[in-house]
């Protein structure tokens, strides 16, 4: 479970964020909906306490994570958007790296290590050196890496920028299956139509604001749209209406 | 987690994988060690090549005009020099010397014999090209010959006039050279240090451009902060690998140097080398404070860069400042003190010196060399982990 209340965060003159709060709930896939610059990257690297926010504090599974940000951490599994590989070590010493780092042991890694590669299918790379491997090879060690200490809470950073059909639907039944496992997972995407095909509850952030939020019924409600794609025009639409009254 | 595994994790991960690159293992352990040594006993041989040779070899005098002279050849014969008859005149002369067939030509005139007999100068031409350093020793042992000679006749030209021929000689100068044997080698063996620490900085680089600016570039550096380590944990992981890539570069090239050392002719110079393994050791030890100073100074400059090449213009740049008081200190002649001990480089480089040449060191110098460059070295090491706490880390 994470809860964001009142986000702000400002690069230099530019607010990213201006009072961001929202909860992706265990058991639920959650969408970071908005435009490229909009602000979700910056959200989910605060949620990831790899950057702090100027104002306002996020809550993981119960705890600040600003002041038990290693606690916190543990029970985040993060696939940042740059999420590079190791290129001189094999696919599995990639993961088995990250495992470590968790404080898992040996046994438990490679076990998990076995488990990860049936279900993401990486039989044929899990031995070879990274360096070459196709986008989609790469995303796969990358969410076995993030994976690897079963977290509580899985943050995903636009997962299927770049992928082709075959490996978004695969990694659209890993989301899935994350979420059966009564996980919480939150992603964020700038893709309306996949966004609707995955999630149950949508956030929909512009110029660092949240504009809508909800299950996608309850968005097309408060829009009053007809589809979701409709809603996001007019969702996205309104800060300059509101700014231009205020 | 203990810290301690973390480090270790970390330590070992970067191990790894920078054996397994070959731009890092061929600068590191292959090019820079081995360059140096083959490139001292090169130096060191064309030395002994010239020195020795310059005092054996006879020297080649083409003449024009042979059969002018024939008391000054028959004199320069005896001194060390192969007459040999030019076949040309003065214009094929010239070319043959301006294209390097001849180091210099002498051109004696049909007057010689009547000019010497009347007691007059004669006008002789020695063609030689000075934009040729090789040419201008022989040109200048000829010109010596022809002036032991002139000496001789000229003596005897006063001694037939009644005039004692030593008036002519005003000054007796005398040039004593005190260097000793390994003083002399020292020269030559000074360059050493510059170099030791020149590899150990080099064993140590790409893997610090790649623990920083790589680890960015990559994009796997944002993943590794989400991981519920302190980043001091990572800094110090990173910082023992590239400690320890400097120091097996350091060792390679102290080896490559002893064993190389031994074969060198020195003593043909007049030289004598202590360089053994036991003074190698000891650099190796006076050196290790300074690979933490190095490693941590290449890290905290690389933390500040973004990409792999622009990582590769700064860290290379850096190379020269630990330098720069090395050169300082040979062109200024400075000598050891223990205010000069408090210096990172400028200590390793006089305590390496004096080894070298066999001095007795003073324990407070190599004392104050190793605490002032850990604590150095300390310094930068907390500016690294404070610089990984910053937000514009991941750009």
């Amino acid at each position: 479970m994470i809860a964001v209340e009142q986000l702000e965060k400002s690069f230099g003159t530019v607010q990213a964020l201006q009072g961001v709060s929202f909860a992706a709930k265990d058991g639920r896939i959650t969408g970071l909906l908005g435009a490229n610059g909009a602000g979700k990257s910056t959200a989910l690297r605060i949620i990831s306490t790899v950057i702090r926010a100027d104002r306002g504090r996020v809550i993981i599974d119960g705890l600040d994570s600003a002041t038990h940000s290693l606690v916190a951490r543990r029970q985040l599994g993060v696939l940042p958007h740059a999420s590079g590989l190791y290129p001189n070590l094999t696919a599995r010493e990639n993961i088995h790296y990250f495992g470590t780092m968790h404080g898992l042991d040996r046994e438990t890694i490679e076990q998990r290590t076995e488990i990860w590669t049936t279900q993401l299918e990486m039989q044929e790379i899990i031995d070879r050196r990274t360096k070459g491997f196709s986008h989609g090879q790469k995303l796969k060690v990358a969410l076995a890496r993030t994976l690897i200490h079963l977290p509580r809470n899985v943050i995903l950073d636009e997962p299927t920028s770049g992928l082709d059909i075959a490996a978004t639907r695969a990694l659209r039944d890993l989301i899935r299956s994350l979420r059966d496992q009564g996980r919480c997972v939150l992603f964020s995407s700038h893709v309306m139509q996949e966004v609707a095909a995955l999630c149950d509850d949508i956030v929909i952030i512009a110029r660092g604001r949240v504009i809508a939020s909800g299950t996608p019924e309850q968005i097309l409600a408060i829009t009053g749209a007809a589809d979701l794609e409709e809603a996001f025009v007019r969702a996205t639409g309104a800060p300059s209406e509101q700014s231009q009254v205020l | 987690m203990s810290m301690w595994r973390i480090i270790w994790s970390v330590f070992c991960k970067e191990v790894v994988e920078n054996l397994r690159d070959r731009r890092t293992m061929f600068s590191a352990f292959l090019f820079v060690p081995l360059m140096g040594p083959l490139l001292f006993a090169g130096m060191t041989a064309f030395m002994v090549d010239r020195v020795v040779g310059e005092a054996d070899e006879r020297l080649r005098l083409p003449v024009i005009g042979m059969e002018h002279a024939h008391n000054l050849l028959q004199f320069t014969k005896e001194n060390g020099a192969d007459v040999i008859a030019f076949a040309g005149d003065i214009q094929q002369a010239r070319l043959a010397v301006r294209d390097g067939r001849e180091n210099f030509v002498l051109v004696l005139p049909s007057s010689l014999g009547d000019k010497l007999i009347a007691g007059k100068a004669v006008p002789i031409d020695i063609i030689w090209d000075s934009s040729n350093n090789k040419t201008q020793r022989h040109a200048s042992r000829a010109r010596a010959l022809l002036n032991a000679y002139a000496s001789q006749v000229g003596a005897l030209r006063l001694a037939t006039r009644g005039i004692d021929s030593r008036v002519m000689e005003v000054f007796d100068v005398r040039s004593i050279d005190i260097a000793t044997p390994s003083g002399r080698a020292l020269v030559l063996l000074g360059t050493l240090t510059y170099f030791l620490l020149f590899s150990l900085l080099m064993g140590g680089l790409y893997l610090a451009i790649d623990v920083t600016a790589g680890e960015r570039e990559r994009g796997s550096l944002e993943s590794l902060l989400c991981l519920p380590v302190g980043r001091a944990s990572l800094v110090l992981g990173k910082l023992g690998a590239t400690v320890l890539f400097m120091l097996m570069a350091l060792s390679i090239t102290l080896t490559a140097l002893v064993i190389s050392m031994q074969f060198l002719p020195l003593e043909k110079l007049g030289m004598s080398s202590n360089f053994g393994p036991l003074v190698g050791l000891k650099i190796a030890g006076i050196m290790l404070p300074m690979s933490i100073f190095g490693a941590a100074l290449l890290f905290v400059v690389g933390s500040f860069t973004r990409t792999y090449r622009e990582a590769q213009t700064w860290l290379g740049a850096m190379l020269a400042i630990p330098t720069l008081p090395i050169l300082f200190a040979s062109v200024a002649n400075v000598r050891a003190s223990t205010l000069l001990m408090t210096v990172p480089s400028l200590s390793q480089h006089l305590i390496a010196t004096s080894l070298l040449r066999g001095d007795v060191v003073d324990p407070i110098h190599v004392l104050v060399s190793i605490t002032s460059t850990l604590l150095a070295g300390c310094i930068l090491i907390w500016v690294a982990t404070r610089l990984y706490q910053r937000e514009k880390l991941l750009g």
